[in-house]
């Protein structure tokens, strides 16, 4: 077990070396930054002295090495645009993803596991079809289309929702959020219904395969033998066996959401990380597309890093299998 | 399965085994469907829709089955320059397919290669190749893709390199699990026993051997690489405004939803949907039909 941790350990470190090599050379290494910097009439003998200063007259090796020390200290450079720290603009944005992530998966959870169970014990009804019929079209519809026609019907049509930003945010704990009021809450309904889509079409066909198998498992029809009723059978023998796997992929997943987010914060104008990083690819702004990538990336990491530990914690086979590798 | 009972010639059993699903035929009849109007867009297009003398500004923004001035029907409207509708999906379906199947080939054959290869030889070469596929498949693909395009700038090249380096690690995997049960029959046993070379036990043994698996791959992944240099050029990311895939067309026709002028962005994305609901029935089919497993 303590070799399994540290060859994790280790993987993911790898992980981010290589991340942070990629993002030096895509960044600092790819053109020259003084270019952007220095006003275009500058001469040789200032643009010497503008290199001098940023530490690129330096051997590539000696400049990653500073790269790496200021990134490990938090430094990632200020924004082009707003002149702060990048990686406090990111900071800024982080909830707001993250409210919008986790509304999501609640939807997919909560619609999800209900409909996967109906289509998982009723195959062959035309209620089963229709919901696994409809968790194909959510594995197919393109998110950022979806999102546009559920503006389209919701906001410009019916005018029930509305189709942009997050409306009012209140306060809890010191980090503003949008569910608490109502106004928020309907900001949020649209942007989170469109992320949710392609997680509750996975949560359902996740659901709906427990279920079969369930039922034709021995413990299932002994408790019908002992008479129990439907409900307690599915709500109780069935639905606690099944939740394990749901719950881990749902856990899995919460990362690509995050990921995600990106397409669904640019159609909605939904302020985030994402919306934050396609405004700042199209401005060319250099220091906050690192600290984005730096820091998803290093999430991603963190949340793959405990899942795969609490897994082989869990689940005795994945060390097995593990081992036998 | 003896060569008394299986006189049908593979292909013959794939096709009849293919066509006992009426919805999977349904799926293929519009795959190619939409593949000829793909190939053949500039011949059945109504205009050219980006040949600026057949434009008129006068006609931007009409409803679907509007008549323009000269008499012509835009059965499916037009879009704020006055273009029709159907040429513009019509040149956006062929650039969207271009795309996927072009980077979907570059991708296999990558991928392919490095599966082989680990498979073939193992050892650390199976390990080095095998470890970068996890690692890369533990990340969604499109912040993959937003990573490159992010490092890399924007252009056709560019979209293409991110999504074969989305896509070659499924193949690696997909080919490395089907080489490594190929790879312990004993027709392979025979192949080493004749002392033939590496390349054409490969090549000639394994490869083909490895196939049905990659087959079914492929087809879901060209869905797949469609959705999302649709999703990257929506986003601006993608290919140029010179270069418009349906994406791009969707993200044209935002400005002009909150109007009510919901046809601009629509109708492009209901041949996106097309294209990968048709591509998903054909690929769940060839998985039943290539899964020997399932085969009677």
């Amino acid at each position: 077990m303590p070799v399994t941790i540290i060859r994790r350990l280790l993987q993911s470190l790898l992980v981010l070396f290589v991340m942070s090599l990629l993002v030096f050379a895509g960044v600092y290494a790819i053109g020259n930054p003084v270019d952007i910097l220095v006003s275009p009439q500058a001469d040789q003998a200032e643009i010497a002295r503008a290199t001098a200063a940023l530490g690129l007259d330096r051997p590539l090796a000696a400049q990653y090495w500073v790269f790496l020390r200021q990134a490990a200290a938090g430094d990632l450079g200020r924004s082009f645009a707003f002149n702060v720290p990048a990686i406090q603009l990111i900071l800024e944005r982080m909830p707001a993803t993250l409210e919008l992530a986790i509304a999501a998966m609640l939807i997919a959870v909560v619609l999800g596991i209900p409909l996967g169970l109906w289509a998982g014990l009723a195959p062959d009804s035309i209620a089963g079809r229709t919901i696994m019929t409809g968790s194909i079209l959510g594995f197919s519809l393109p998110t950022f289309w979806v999102g546009l026609m559920l503006i389209m019907v919701f906001s410009v049509w019916l005018g029930w929702l509305p189709s942009s930003g997050r409306g009012p945010t209140l306060e809890l704990l010191g980090v503003p959020v949008s569910f608490l009021s109502r106004e928020g809450l309907a900001h949020l309904l649209l942007p989170a219904a469109n992320l949710a889509l392609f997680k509750l079409a996975l949560v359902i066909r996740l659901t709906r395969a427990g279920t079969r198998e369930a039922l034709l498992q021995d413990y299932v029809r002994y408790a019908r033998a002992k008479g129990l009723s439907e409900t307690r059978v599915v709500g109780v023998h069935v639905l606690k066996n099944i939740l394990i796997p749901v719950v881990t992929v749902v856990g899995l997943e919460f990362g690509s959401l995050i990921a995600f987010a990106v397409v669904t914060e640019s159609v909605f104008s939904w302020p985030g990380m994402g919306k934050l990083l396609i405004e700042s690819i199209n401005m060319l702004d250099r220091p906050v597309i690192v600290a984005y990538l730096c820091i998803v990336v290093t999430l991603f990491t963190v949340i793959n890093l405990a899942v795969d530990l609490a897994y082989s914690l869990l689940d005795p086979r994945v060390r097995l299998s593990d081992a036998a590798t | 399965m003896t060569r008394e009972q299986a006189p049908l010639h593979p292909f013959r059993r794939i096709a009849s085994d293919f066509a006992e699903s009426r919805i999977a035929l349904a799926g293929l009849a519009l795959l190619g469907l939409i593949m000829a109007v793909a190939l053949l867009a500039p011949l059945i297009s109504p205009q050219n829709p980006y040949d600026l003398a057949q434009l008129d500004i006068l006609d931007s923004r009409l409803p679907p089955l509007a008549q323009s001035d000269g008499g012509k029907t835009y059965w499916l409207g037009t879009d704020d320059q006055g273009r029709d509708m159907l040429s513009g999906i019509f040149y956006g379906l062929r650039i969207s397919v271009a795309v996927g199947v072009a980077s979907t080939l570059a991708a296999l054959a990558i991928g392919l290669g490095f599966g082989l290869l680990a498979a073939y030889f193992g050892g650390w070469v199976d390990t080095l190749v095998m470890r970068i596929v996890d690692i890369q498949l533990s990340f969604p693909s499109i912040l993959i893709a937003l990573i490159l395009l992010a490092l890399l700038g924007q252009g056709l090249d560019k979209i293409i390199v991110a999504l074969v380096a989305v896509q070659w690690a499924y193949y690696a995997r997909t080919v490395r699990g089907a080489a490594l049960v190929e790879r312990r029959k004993e027709y392979m046993e025979a192949a080493a026993g004749l002392a033939l070379s590496h390349a054409r036990i490969v090549f000639r043994h394994l490869l083909p051997n490895c196939l049905p698996p990659l087959i079914v791959v492929a087809t879901v992944q060209v869905a797949a690489a469609i959705a999302l240099e649709a999703t990257l050029s929506f986003l601006g990311l993608g290919l140029p405004i010179t270069e418009p895939s349906l994406g791009l067309l969707i993200a044209n026709g935002y400005t002009y939803m909150l109007s009510g002028k919901y046809w601009i962005s629509f109708y492009p994305g209901v041949a996106l949907l097309a294209t990968i609901v048709s591509i998903n029935l054909v690929a769940d089919q060839l998985r039943d039909v290539l899964n020997p497993r399932l085969q009677k």
